[in-house]
């Protein structure tokens, strides 16, 4: 069992919403990368979690910059600090907005540069900060308010995008599984090199579900095959072992849809498309885990 | 050391004396001799910077406000739609207090696609919080870039400097260029607010109206208190390297009846139009506005002024024109010339004068030809 430190850097009485997948997920990435960090966030629910001028409840300095430069704004942070001398961590802690829709091109070129960082997207897949609009990384079928009828769309591939830079390092996490995350940001931080992980964070307000399900929807998502874990070192595909049982024996999908307003009323043709995408997607991570592509 | 240089590599020159920590850059016309010499200084290891070759000029001047946070030096350049699409971080940077230093290659905006020189790119950055000052020349490109770094630096000021030269008419000029060492003349930077690991602290947190106004007032009076910091640097240069500039730049100023005031290399064209003008028996003068922010305060009483601006306010008028009518109260003959690097001369310049109808606009080449 990995020994996660008692130190918190998420002090109590943030500005999150009960049941936050956010904050839990900073917390842990907090816990792996220690007291000699700084957080880059963009405009996110993050901007809000983290309190009001002048308190913070962030125990480490936090540098909050606006929407689309949060990548690039860590690149001249990592720069300085390494011509300082220093081994200060710089870790991106973005939202799926900042990341795959309005922060896209500062991460390509952050990436494009091997800038030495973490980039850490919290994944609750719609604009969170802003009310629950739909983001590029809303999943079809999904009700946001402004995808009233449900997104047409699928879900953008961040990861493939990600992937295509070849970093030393990419994973897939979830808040459900902070012991997994805790583990997969300590070995990012051991590599130098731009660094991506990527965690669901099913939201409670937004999915509208109840704030005490939090950890089970995320284990649904994962169970489901709807999110699936794994990393990518150096290029080589290792699929996790929550992840693997799933891709065995999944819980239908049903169950992970059926606990979340966002999703209710799904027509026949959404609902196939979401499974065939995830059904797709473990297919491929699968060939490249087992080396056949 | 006396050599010839363009406005550009004047530019690039005086970067390398500073030394930043951190650059980062992306090129566009008619800028990019400065960060080709700068990547050029840094590759030869005549620059120990770190360059960043960053994929947008957004994340240009996001990466100086990553790297200014840690209390690094850094510096960028741009022109034109780059400062514009920059425009929010341009705010931010402000608005961080970080001194971070850009030469603006002064550049027309589009559509269509026009690379020469015009002021609207920066004039559209002025109510940013950022010091701007405006050459004439390659050497004073060189001079202002190094005493950029001082003001912005300043304990009192802690802003940003832009300083903006002539696409092609400044940038891509050759003259004759005097290099120095600053020395102390540049001290290190110190930024009070830098990130410190054993005191975290949250920037740039969800910040109320009355915080909020509080850091807008403070900006302000930074702004006012430069006003100061810039006299002294400018004398201070005065006296180490021997050359003198000021806010603005006067030419037979003293007794004359007309002034022709404009900024930047049409500044320098207007001095001709004066000793042509004198020889002619018209009793004129010019001034270069040289600092647009903070703006100048000057007494213009008692004489015609002819204001030629390098830009427009649509719907308003020439915003030099404007912001002197406001702040020293004249009535100015207002000339709206040189948009899209339309050829100005001396004799235009002359012939603005002798047609000056005072309280007036005139667009030079569209209203009729002087």
């Amino acid at each position: 069992m990995t020994e996660i430190p008692k130190e918190e850097y998420v002090l109590k009485c943030t500005s999150a919403c009960a049941g936050c997948p956010s904050s839990l997920i900073l917390r842990y990435v907090l816990k792996a990368a220690g007291p000699d960090t700084v957080l880059v966030v963009p405009a996110c629910c993050t901007s809000v979690i983290q309190g009001i001028f002048p308190s913070t409840a962030l125990n480490v300095p936090v540098y909050n910059v606006a929407f689309a430069a949060a990548a690039a704004c860590a690149s001249g942070m990592s720069e300085a600090l390494q011509k300082a001398g220093k081994k200060t961590n710089v870790i991106v802690y973005a939202g799926d907005g900042g990341t795959v829709d309005i922060g896209i091109q500062a991460l390509s070129g952050a990436f494009e540069r091997e800038t030495d960082f973490l980039y850490i997207c919290y994944d609750n897949e719609a604009y969170g900060n802003t009310g629950m609009q739909r983001s590029g990384s809303t999943p079809v079928g999904a009700r946001t308010t402004t995808t009233p009828g449900g997104k047409i769309h699928a879900k953008k591939d961040l990861d493939a995008i990600v992937a295509a830079h070849n970093p030393p390092y990419l994973a897939t996490a979830c808040a459900a599984y902070p012991q997994d995350l805790f583990k997969k940001v300590v070995k990012a931080l051991s590599l130098r090199g731009s660094k991506f992980i990527h965690v669901l964070a099913p939201c409670p307000p937004g999915w509208r579900f109840s704030s005490e399900m939090t950890i089970e929807m995320g284990k649904l998502a994962v169970k489901s095959g709807m999110w699936i874990l794994y990393e990518r070192e150096f290029g080589k595909v290792t699929i996790n072992g929550p992840s693997k049982a799933a891709m065995i024996k999944p819980v239908p999908l049903e169950e992970y849809l059926s606990g979340q307003g966002r999703f209710k009323g799904i027509d026949r043709k959404a609902f196939d498309a979401l499974k065939s995408q995830a059904q797709l997607r473990a297919e491929h991570l699968k060939k490249e885990a087992d080396g056949l592509c | 050391m006396l050599t010839v240089a363009t406005g550009n590599k004047a530019v690039a020159a005086a970067v390398k004396e500073v030394r930043p920590q951190v650059i980062a850059a992306y090129p566009i016309t008619p800028q990019t001799e400065i960060v080709e010499q700068i990547a050029e200084y840094v590759a030869s290891g005549e620059l120990d910077s770190r360059y960043i070759p960053v994929e947008s000029e957004h994340s240009a001047m996001a990466a100086c406000i990553g790297a200014g946070i840690t209390g690094a030096r850094t510096f960028t350049a741009t022109s034109s739609h780059g400062l514009l699409y920059m425009h929010e971080m341009v705010n931010w940077a402000a608005g961080a207090r970080l001194p971070i230093v850009m030469a603006n290659v002064n550049r027309a905006i589009g559509p269509g696609w026009n690379v020469w020189a015009e002021h609207t790119d920066a004039f559209q950055e002025r109510d940013t919080g950022w010091l701007q000052v405006y050459v004439s020349t390659v050497q004073e490109a060189y001079d202002a870039t190094i005493m950029a770094f001082r003001i912005a630096e300043h304990e009192d000021v802690l802003l940003p400097v832009m300083v903006n030269l002539d696409g092609f008419l400044l940038s891509h000029s050759m003259q004759s260029l005097e290099t120095i060492t600053p020395g102390s003349f540049v001290p290190p930077l110190h930024l009070p607010h830098a990130i410190d690991i054993s005191n975290p602290a949250g920037y740039g947190t969800l910040t109320g109206p009355d915080e909020h106004f509080r850091f807008r007032w403070e900006i302000e009076q930074s702004m006012r208190k430069s006003v100061r910091v810039i006299a002294e640097t400018e004398q201070d240069f005065a006296e180490r390297f021997g050359r003198n500039y000021g806010v603005a730049e006067e030419y037979r100023y003293e007794d004359a009846d007309v002034v022709v005031i404009a900024m930047g290399t049409l500044g320098k064209e207007a001095e001709v139009a004066v000793d042509l003008l004198r020889n002619e028996g018209v009793n004129a003068g010019s001034l270069r506005i040289r600092w647009l922010r903070p703006f100048p305060e000057l007494d213009l009483s008692g004489r015609d002024i002819v204001v030629i601006d390098r830009d427009y306010s649509f719907g308003f008028g020439g915003i030099l024109a404007h912001s002197l009518m406001a702040r020293s109260r004249i009535e100015p003959y207002s000339v709206i010339a040189g948009l899209g690097g339309q050829e100005v001369t001396f004799d235009d310049i002359a012939g603005f004068v002798r047609d000056r109808k005072p309280g007036r606009e005139f667009w030079f080449g569209v209203n009729g030809n002087v």
